[in-house]
């Protein structure tokens, strides 16, 4: 299958092309050179593959939670591409792209991701891993003040996610293990979960490749 | 050349497909968020980037089924770049360039107010070049010397208030809807023209400045003053539109005579005032000048007059690179 895949959810704007079975990438940390960066990463990953971007079979984007003004970028441009192409569109948790990079890099199996949302709350959700290794949400992805975040037996849950840079001392309380570093979503890691999503039928349209925001209370 | 236009640099998603072949507009499409904005009394930015998202493929989709064109058809796209709502410019600038891109055809990024300027040019008959152009709006009032497409010379601007702006806060003070201008110029319709007397702003020194922020005070007094009621807030509307009115047509006399240009371009939400064209249109009579207007759809936002100026430009070989920008001020001084 021809996916590709991008976010611009956070500080970090990056593109990933599947071609069967083979991922290339781009990832740059680049605070709101999205519009910028994000076509150009595509168009280099296409022309070195030799595609042409009608020859795609699928658009994977990174529908949120994150920053508002770049989910609407990654979300537009998905639509774009899926309406010129005729093809559907994977949208793609930034959440659940967080908690399969650590699969992926750290093997980590439960992860608690969560990611700053400004005004002194994160965007959070639970996943664990399946048995094709894909990360599933346990519950619902939501937006709360970090210390009313509960999670069950506490030390099982690997803890990934910008909003760890903030609010460390409070989220430590919440989990056994986290990453040391801030991580933000790569396109790299939305690949297998675009390509579970496409084999579930877990797809849309392109007017309906929409952002999920989690907050929605903006007026 | 058959251009797809976008707009989405405020609270209106617009879409329309020209064809500069044929000089014909082959179609176009609104959706207006004014149901979503009136109940804040103005445009919340992120509800308005949040809308434009949600409605601007289906519109497209609908736009080229209805008119039987097909997207191969399409062999450029054009969308407005600025000036705007940084949020809602992007979400237009992000479908419109990956439109593009995927069809591999070339697209260009727009200044909102050329759109405005050149939106008459769809009209028969159109003006010639040069003219001057008032563009009146919610978000500018501006005199314009337009020599050429590409070639303008702002000669005057608001130092404050735009003109749409002063119709929407003084609706506001009145106790009126939104979006002001229709709501004061339906109540004004009952309202005695000689019952007050607002100034003129700025039209006592030379110069072709506009200053509408505090006619505005000067509703608010006198409306404060009086005893509120039907009457009195109809006469006060019929007196601040005549004051707005008044105003616009005295810079607009002003600036026939400096530049000596014979052919004056209405454009912009506010030019769809009837009492305001009427007006105009006297002026420009007294001065042997002929006043142009786009019909009344295409003086508020609309994709049509993206379509129409982008394509020119795209004809002139111009196009923008993959990496798209918006910019939310964006003087038409630098335009080339």
């Amino acid at each position: 299958m021809k996916l590709l895949a991008f976010d611009a959810s956070s500080p970090a704007c990056s593109c990933a092309l599947h071609l069967d079975g083979e991922i290339t990438e781009r990832y740059e940390i680049a605070p709101r050179q999205h519009a910028a960066l994000i076509l150009p990463m595509a168009d280099e990953l296409l022309t070195e593959a030799g595609l042409k971007p009608i020859e795609l079979d699928g658009i994977a984007f990174g529908r949120g939670p994150g920053s508002f003004t770049g989910l609407r970028i990654a979300s537009g441009v998905a639509q774009g591409i899926a309406f010129a192409a005729d093809i559907p569109v994977a949208p793609i948790s930034s959440l659940a792209t967080l908690a399969q990079a650590a699969y992926i890099e750290n093997g980590a199996k439960k992860v608690f991701a969560a990611i700053d949302a400004r005004m002194s709350e994160v965007y959070w959700g639970m996943y664990i891993i399946d048995k094709q290794g894909i990360m599933r949400c346990e519950g619902e992805e939501s937006v709360s003040a970090p210390h009313h975040i509960s999670l069950p037996n506490v030390e099982d849950w690997y803890g990934v996610g910008s909003a760890w840079t903030i609010y460390a001392d409070i989220l430590a309380t919440k989990c056994g293990l986290s990453q040391e570093d801030e991580s933000y979503p790569q396109a790299r890691a939305m690949i297998p979960l675009a390509l579970a999503a496409f084999a579930e039928g877990q797809i849309v349209s392109a007017e309906n490749a929409l952002p999920v925001y989690l907050r929605n209370k903006v007026v | 050349m058959r251009v797809l236009g976008i707009e989405t640099s405020c609270d209106e998603t617009g879409v329309a497909v020209y064809d500069s072949e044929q000089g014909l507009l082959l179609g176009h499409a609104l959706h207006s968020q004014i149901d979503i904005h009136a109940q804040y009394g103005g445009v919340v930015p992120e509800l308005a980037s949040r809308d434009h998202v949600r409605k601007l493929i289906p519109l497209i989709k609908n736009l080229l089924h209805e008119n039987l064109i097909k997207q191969s058809e399409i062999k450029g796209v054009a969308y407005t770049a600025g000036p705007g709502l940084i949020g809602a410019l992007l979400v237009g600038a992000a479908v419109g360039r990956s439109l593009a891109w995927t069809w591999q055809v070339p697209a260009i990024g727009v200044h909102h107010m050329e759109g405005h300027l050149l939106a008459a040019m769809l009209e028969k008959p159109a003006p010639r070049f040069p003219f001057l152009a008032l563009l009146v709006s919610g978000g500018h009032t501006q005199l314009v010397e337009v020599m050429a497409r590409g070639k303008y010379t702002v000669l005057g601007e608001s130092v404050d208030d735009a003109a749409g702006e002063a119709f929407d806060k003084t609706a506001k003070l009145l106790g009126l809807g939104y979006p002001g201008g229709p709501a004061i110029a339906r109540l004004a319709e009952r309202g005695n023209p000689d019952v007050f007397h607002f100034p003129r702003p700025m039209t006592q020194r030379p110069g072709l400045d506009f200053s509408f922020s505090g006619l505005k005070t000067s509703v608010l007094t006198t409306w404060r003053a009086q005893v509120q009621n039907e009457q009195t807030r109809a006469d006060i509307a019929r007196a601040f539109e005549i004051a707005v009115i008044e105003t616009l047509a005295i810079k607009c006399r002003r600036a026939i005579q400096q530049t000596g240009l014979k052919r004056l371009v209405v454009a912009g939400g506010v030019g769809a005032n009837q009492r305001l064209r009427t007006r105009l249109r006297e002026v420009a009579d007294k001065m042997g000048a002929v006043v142009y207007y786009p019909r009344p759809i295409f003086c508020t936002d609309n994709g049509a007059m993206i379509a129409y100026a982008g394509s020119l430009q795209l004809m002139a070989g111009q196009s923008e690179p993959l990496g798209f920008s918006a910019y939310p001020r964006w003087s038409m001084n630098e335009l080339k």
